[in-house]
Formats: structure tokens, C-alpha cells, sequence
């Protein structure tokens, strides 16, 4: 039987959220993106006035004031944003339970079994668009097609606030004369390479031979060729009720092993350093603090510990790691990796609950003072500051987990 | 235009888990009883900008949108009140 697929796209998503927060931003050009003081950062959204004077997202400030120099640019309230799609979800949720999420703005939904509970597959992309805009008060596009990449194209085909059909009938005219660049996974790289085939459109891209295609974009080739003629069949993954990240930690195979634990202090000072500022970046602090160690031997262990409040800051990731490892090692075989991990995640900003034994004002400066260090880093480099303890050794303390760090993208054919 | 304003409710909280409003407070102290809720829905305030829980309340015969969002009350204030 042939699927029912929506691919649910919020129209410019940070943007449309903080205009209807607030009603000054909806008549002037403005744009969600980082530092305005600083001048520095980019556009991560724009409303439709911005997008009329040229302003892209994804380009530095500067060149977006250049465009549009009357341009209000607000900083991201990434916890707000949450909320909306959590509130958005919520809709989807009422309708299927299979919802895979693509982005913070974006899902797919099977509607395969459901469509037909609540009319017809259009009238109940049109139901969910109109709940969006009363409910939540913001707008969606949404494409429905048979398969995940063209529904994905659909929603991108008309916006804002809008439902595309796409269907084995008409794909030939809505989908072939695309530029091949706006199918999934079609990057810089790949459009070249195409567009020195001769391929310019999703449509080139479907009539060429798959053994040649194969031949000169390898495996991907054929996956490119099976999406343009919309034989893609992913399935879309049964919703997920946790957040994508549940936890973020780093471990290192130490240049040499480690005998005490002035040594384990030293890797698991530049350790914390990583994973605090990896939190931060994601917005987010963990009240579960872990520690993994591996001896010579590789066999290893783990422990952990809950803190009574959630923290994003290296000193106390690192205290806390410390007296685990304090406590559980006995050093009768040298280490050879040691790991942090912070877990129990939340979003940074929210409510806190405040404790007797800690000074909320000692925390803001801490918080500060690691941010300033973190900002001086990311300009001149990692070891432009540094931890006294971290000069005691520094071959074990001179890897950057964090830059070193390979983040790999989410996969499309994941589970 | 309208401004969004939090206001102070007080509220009945049911043994089941219902919430019903049973007056809106204002910031000088002046306390407005709420007559019927006439209708709870999710909706957004595009005028006063904001998305949560709507209650229609009548207050003094006139029909008020008084909205839950998250823990907090706000209503669709115009010129002040």
C-alpha cells in the first residue's frame, strides 16, 4: 500500500516565535542571531520582511546590516524555542506516534494509517496547519507525498503557511524541473560533480543510468537516483519522547599511563574543561556526574554520583569526577584512559532550585569567568589559557577533547 | 495596541486537577471576580503575543480571554485596562 507522509516544516521558526512574543518585531525587518554587541555571529532566522531585503540565513551579521541596515537583530532564546515545538509536537502527537524529528523545527509523521480517520490526507495536513497557527500562533508548511525526501521537498516548495501534494501522478511536474541541489543530501560537493554530468535537475538526476551514477558518486549514487525517482523508502522512526542528547562526555587514551592521581587530576581538569564547555554550547547543564576509567590491562570501570543541582561549569564537574575517582582507584595497575560524563540533562535558563550550601552569586561569576576563558579560546586557541595544574605535565595535558572531537551527522538511515 | 500584562488569579484547584479562575487581581490590589468560564482552549494571543491555555471569562458581563502560560497568567490588556 502506498504511504501517507507529511514532512511539517515551522516557517522560519526563531523568527516567527520571538514576533509573536513580540508585536514591535512584526512590521520591521529582524532577524534571530548571535552577538549584536560583540558584532560578531550569524543569522539563524529571519521574518519575511528581512527576507524581502535579501537577508539569508547562515551569513555573518555584518553582512546582513549591510543589506538591511535598518535590521533588528535579537539574541536566541533557545528555551522559549523549545517550548513552541514541544507545543507543536503535542499537535502532531494527537494525530500519529510516528514522528521523527529533523531539527528542532521540522519532523516527518506516517500518517499511513491514520489520514483516513480524519478525511482525506490534504484535509488533515490543512487541520493540523490551522491548530498550529490558533494554538500555538505561529505557521507551517507541510508536504505530503508518498515517501520522506519528497515530502520534504513539498514543504519547501510553497511557504509560508502552506499545504504541496506531491504524488506518483504529478511528480514529474512538480519534482523534475527542481534544481538537483534541493534534493536531501545533494551538497556543494555532489551538485558539482553532478552539474559536470550534465545533471541540473532532480529530473536529469532521475532519467540518468544508476550505473553511472554509481560509478561516479559511489554508493550514494544510487541513493540519489532511487530519491529522485521517489523510490526512497525509509521508514519514519516511532516518536521519541526523550531529548536527542542525554548525555555529553569525553574519555582519553592518555599519552602515558597514568600512576596517581596528580596525574588522573590533570587529564580530568582538561576533560571537564571539554565537556562544561560542550554543555554550554548546547545549552544545557546535567545533575549526573560520571567517571569511567580503563587500566593497562583494558579493564575498566564506572561510577557516578548525583548533584543536587544541575552545573555546566568545569570546577565543579571536575571536583565532583575528582572525588569519584578519589574514591575507586587504587592505582595496583596504572590507568591507561580515563572519562567524564555528564548526564540528566536540561535546558540552561530554566528555573532553578536553590540550595542552602551554595552561593548562587559565586556561581553567576564562576559562570562568567568560564565563559570569558572559553570565549578567549575560541579566538586564540586552546592552550591560550590555561589551568596552573595543566603545566605540570604538559604532554598529558595537551589534547583539546573538544576540538578534537568529531560530532558525526545525524544519520538518515538510522534504526 | 493591546499589551500583554501578568496579572495576579486567584484560583480553585479541584480534587480532580482542575483549575478553575476565580478572580483576577490587578497590580493596584483591585480584585475582579470572575462571573462563568465559558470556554478552555489552547490558543495564541497574536495581539498581546504569547501562546498557552485560553479561558473566556466573563467578568462584570464582558467576556475577558484570561491565558494560562506555562505557570504564569496573562490577559489582553487595552489602553491600560
Amino acid at each position: 500500500m502506498e504511504r501517507v507522509i507529511f514532512h511539517c516544516d515551522l516557517n522560519n521558526f526563531y523568527a516567527s516565535v520571538e514576533c509573536l512574543h513580540h508585536p514591535q518585531y512584526r512590521n520591521v525587518p529582524m532577524a534571530v542571531g548571535g552577538d549584536v554587541e560583540k558584532r560578531h555571529g550569524i543569522i539563524l532566522a529571519k521574518n519575511m520582511l528581512a527576507k524581502k531585503a535579501g537577508v539569508t540565513t547562515g551569513e555573518a551579521l555584518w553582512q546582513a546590516m549591510q543589506k538591511c541596515p535598518n535590521l533588528t537583530i535579537v539574541k536566541p532564546n533557545f528555551s522559549l524555542y523549545l517550548r513552541f515545538s514541544r507545543l507543536v509536537r503535542e499537535i502532531y502527537a494527537d494525530y500519529t506516534d510516528r514522528i521523527e524529528s529533523f531539527g528542532i523545527d521540522e519532523v516527518w509523521m506516517d500518517v499511513t494509517e491514520s489520514a483516513k480517520l480524519f478525511g482525506d490526507p490534504v484535509e488533515l495536513a490543512d487541520t493540523i496547519r490551522q491548530r498550529i497557527k490558533d494554538e500555538v500562533g505561529i505557521t507551517a508548511s507541510i508536504g505530503v507525498s508518498f515517501n520522506k525526501v519528497f515530502a520534504k521537498l513539498g514543504s519547501d516548495y510553497k511557504k509560508p503557511d502552506a499545504t504541496t501534494v506531491i504524488t506518483p501522478q504529478n511528480m514529474e511536474h512538480i519534482v523534475f524541473p527542481l534544481p538537483v541541489e534541493d534534493l536531501l543530501y545533494v551538497g556543494r560537493a555532489t551538485t558539482q560533480k553532478m552539474h559536470l554530468m550534465g545533471i541540473y535537475t532532480i529530473g536529469d538526476c532521475a532519467r540518468t543510468d544508476v550505473g553511472l551514477l554509481k560509478r561516479r558518486l559511489g554508493q550514494w549514487g544510487e541513493y540519489l537516483w532511487r530519491f529522485a525517482n521517489g523510490l526512497d523508502n525509509s521508514p519514519v522512526l516511532v516518536h521519541q519522547q526523550e531529548p536527542p542528547v542525554k548525555s555529553i562526555g569525553n574519555s582519553t587514551t592518555c599519552p602515558r599511563d597514568l600512576a596517581n592521581l596528580q596525574d588522573v587530576k590533570i587529564v580530568a581538569f582538561v576533560l571537564a574543561e571539554s565537556v562544561a564547555a560542550r554543555l554550554k554550547e548546547a545549552h544545557l547543564m546535567g545533575s549526573v556526574i560520571s567517571v569511567g576509567v580503563r587500566d593497562i590491562h583494558l579493564h575498566g570501570y564506572t561510577r557516578q554520583i548525583k548533584l543536587q543541582q544541575a552545573t555546566n561549569l568545569s570546577d565543579e564537574i571536575a571536583k565532583t569526577a575528582m572525588e569519584l575517582f578519589e574514591s575507586n582507584i587504587d592505582f595496583s595497575t596504572p590507568l591507561r584512559s580515563i572519562g567524564i560524563k555528564v548526564s540528566d540533562l536540561q535546558v540552561d535558563g530554566g528555573p532553578q532550585q536553590l540550595t542552602l550550601f551554595r552561593d548562587p552569586h559565586a556561581q553567576e561569576r564562576a559562570l562568567a569567568l568560564e565563559t570569558a576563558i572559553e570565549k578567549i579560546r575560541d579566538k586564540y586557541g586552546f592552550t591560550s589559557v590555561q589551568r596552573l595544574v595543566m603545566k605540570e605535565d604538559p604532554l598529558l595535558s595537551s589534547f583539546n577533547p573538544k576540538h578534537d572531537h568529531v560530532i558525526f551527522p545525524e544519520s538518515y538511515f538510522k534504526g | 495596541m493591546a499589551k500583554k500584562i501578568y496579572v495576579d488569579v486567584i484560583l480553585h484547584h479541584s480534587k480532580e486537577g482542575r483549575i478553575k479562575p476565580l478572580a483576577i487581581v490587578w497590580a493596584n490590589g483591585v480584585k475582579y471576580a470572575i462571573d462563568k468560564v465559558t470556554q478552555i482552549t489552547k490558543a495564541a494571543s497574536t495581539v498581546a503575543g504569547g501562546t498557552g491555555i485560553r479561558y473566556t471569562c466573563y467578568i462584570q458581563g464582558q467576556p475577558r480571554y484570561l491565558y494560562l502560560e506555562e505557570d504564569r497568567w496573562f490577559i489582553e490588556s487595552h489602553k491600560g485596562g
